[in-house]
């Protein structure tokens, strides 16, 4: 009786497309190495204040520009505050900055995608249009031209980052849902008496979760970029922030003399765009079979 | 195909229409009185109501609109707030350097990423392979302006081999700026590459080259490769965006005098005239790269033009 339960647990395990995408997930080398790579940044992030060696903000102008030392082992930076410190703290900006704002974009994309592609005409060609008409800046510098107008500073480059984001996900909904929406059971629902808002909301949204999530993924390493961008261009996070591209940008003045000031931050930017990036390959992979490769 | 052209020559223009209203928005939208912002906050308050009335501050929203683009197609983006001279002039002396930048980048990132991809593709599996993707991994991953950094203390600071910045007229200057703007598109055009050229190596019309007995480098070069091109062409042409955008960084980083850092400036200084004229001018470049992209595209794969 107990065997035979168990194998009913493995068919059903075996049957279940979920299971089935974390499988093929566990087994690819390169998005676990992407997960490892993440999980450590979220661990920086969340123990920060308690693993930091330093006080991320405390300049210490006996100490400016110090190398590497067993005391401070990424060195100091240019007001001689431990850069450790102040990429662990870091690690917190980025990664919210990360998925706030990839948050924004999929809470205002993912609505309109979905209504633009299940109602179509009209409003479908609105939305296009308008999508068409964001879509006309290259990402970054529509990010820029959103910070410009609304001002500087780390709350805004969310924002900007988020809008940027949006026709990303209204693009890929309104795809998915106009593929789901030709279903049979769609027709059932609408058959069976079930609402618009029913039918998107508990039919077709939840058979568009796999390229959400795997866009989401992706997009969070362009806002990590984005953002570390506009703090580089002195439009983002402001001193004494520890956001890493601030930290690079004020750096690059002593990159002759003290380049762990400019190389270590840079480094904290690529490996975790790096983690997000192996990880949303991974799982385009595994949860989105169209993309399969 | 001329049909074809037309529509989409058409579909663009209510694209440049909603770009225009958008700059034109951006000035408003700044918190505060437009007119000071365009003036700057230095400014005397005879030149802030000057400014206020050539901008029609005073009459309905979209009478300033049309007072915007009717300047617009004159070619008049008002006057820069840093230097006193019209902001087309400032904006257009720039343009050729950043063309030429956009230009070198897109050449390094083809080079590299279609040889890479095809190398890749060719031996699959090999350690080529699996080091190009990785070198890809890092070209898709790296934040512009620190690759840039990197290079310059490398070859400029430490070997002494180019130099760092700025734009000398020669080559060696532009080598660095488009290596760091090109990585990036060269890592996707070499995945893109890559990926096409293997779907291709799987068809029956390379069985049956191969069966007809040609020489491997034939097989690859003259029948997957000219085939596989064709959506790594489209790729190359998109790659525009990351072009423009990156360009803002890596002219900021080498001090390369183009419209990319003449618009960081400009933001720093709260120069509008200036921010609008080049942020309009990076989004046309864009549509009309896209438009010639998609022409390309109907012209290389005709199924297109009748989807």
């Amino acid at each position: 009786m107990v065997v035979d339960q168990e194998a009913a647990v493995t068919v059903s395990q075996k049957t279940s497309p979920f299971w089935d995408g974390i499988r093929r997930l566990k087994r690819n080398r390169m998005a676990m190495v992407g997960l490892v790579i993440i999980s450590i940044f979220v661990l920086c992030a969340v123990l920060a204040p308690w693993i930091a060696p330093h006080d991320p903000l405390d300049p210490s102008l006996p100490h400016t520009l110090q190398e590497p030392s067993p005391a401070n082992p990424l060195g100091r930076d240019e007001l001689g505050r431990d850069i450790l410190s102040r990429i662990l703290h870091g690690a917190r900006i980025s990664l919210s900055i990360g998925l706030i704002s990839v948050a924004i974009g999929a809470l205002i994309g993912v609505p309109i995608g979905a209504i633009s592609g299940y109602y179509g005409g009209k409003i479908d060609l609105i939305v296009q249009r308008l999508i068409d008409i964001m879509l006309a800046f290259p990402g970054i510098l529509m990010a820029i031209v959103i910070v410009s107008t609304l001002g500087v500073g780390l709350r805004n480059v969310m924002i900007a980052v988020g809008i940027v984001s949006i026709p990303i996900y209204v693009r890929l909904v309104r795809g998915s849902v106009l593929q789901v929406k030709e279903q049979e059971y769609i027709s059932s629902a609408r058959a069976l008496g079930s609402s618009n808002l029913r039918i998107i909301s508990r039919h077709i949204l939840p058979n568009c979760l796999g390229p959400i999530i795997v866009q989401s993924t992706l997009q969070i390493a362009t806002a990590i970029l984005w953002a570390s961008g506009l703090g580089f261009l002195g439009l983002g996070a402001q001193a004494p922030t520890p956001e890493w591209g601030t930290m690079l940008s004020r750096g690059r003045v002593f990159i002759r003399v003290a380049p762990h000031v400019t190389i270590v931050p840079g480094l904290a930017i690529l490996l975790s765009v790096m983690g997000f990036n192996l990880l949303g390959d991974g799982l385009r992979d595994a949860l989105d079979p169209r993309l399969k490769r | 195909m001329w049909q074809y052209v037309l529509r989409r020559l058409i579909l663009t223009i209510p694209v440049l229409i909603g770009v225009s209203l958008l700059v034109f928005a951006m000035v408003r939208l700044v918190p505060g009185c437009p007119a000071v912002a365009i003036a700057g906050v230095h400014a005397t308050p005879e030149f802030v109501e000057q400014v206020r009335r050539d901008l029609g501050l005073d009459r309905p929203l979209h009478t300033q609109y049309f007072i915007f683009v009717g300047n617009l197609l004159r070619g008049d983006l008002g006057v820069s707030t840093r230097t006193g001279r019209p902001a087309a002039t400032e904006i257009w002396d720039k343009f050729p350097n950043t063309v030429e930048l956009a230009m070198a980048s897109t050449l390094v990132a083809s080079v590299i990423g279609i040889i890479a991809g095809v190398i890749s593709a060719t031996r699959q599996h090999s350690i080529f392979d699996s080091g190009s993707m990785l070198v890809a991994l890092f070209g898709v991953s790296v934040p512009v302006f620190w690759l840039g950094l990197v290079l310059m203390l490398l070859f400029a600071v430490t070997l002494d081999w180019l130099p760092a910045g700025g734009r000398g007229g020669t080559i060696e200057y532009l080598i660095l700026p488009a290596i760091t703007l090109g990585a990036a598109s060269a890592a996707i055009i070499a995945r893109m590459t890559r990926s096409s050229m293997l779907e291709v190596l799987r068809q029956d019309f390379i069985t049956t080259a191969r069966a007809k007995g040609l020489r491997e480098r034939i097989v690859t070069y003259k029948h997957a490769l000219k085939n596989a091109l064709i959506p790594v062409v489209t790729i190359i042409g998109l790659q525009s965006g990351i072009l423009l955008g990156g360009a803002v960084l890596t002219e900021t980083v080498f001090a390369w005098p183009g419209v990319g850092r003449l618009m960081v400036d400009s933001i720093m200084a709260r120069d509008f005239p200036v921010v609008q004229g080049a942020v309009l001018l990076f989004a046309v470049c864009f549509v009309f790269v896209n438009l010639f992209v998609d022409v390309l595209y109907s012209f290389l794969d005709p199924r297109i033009r009748y989807e």
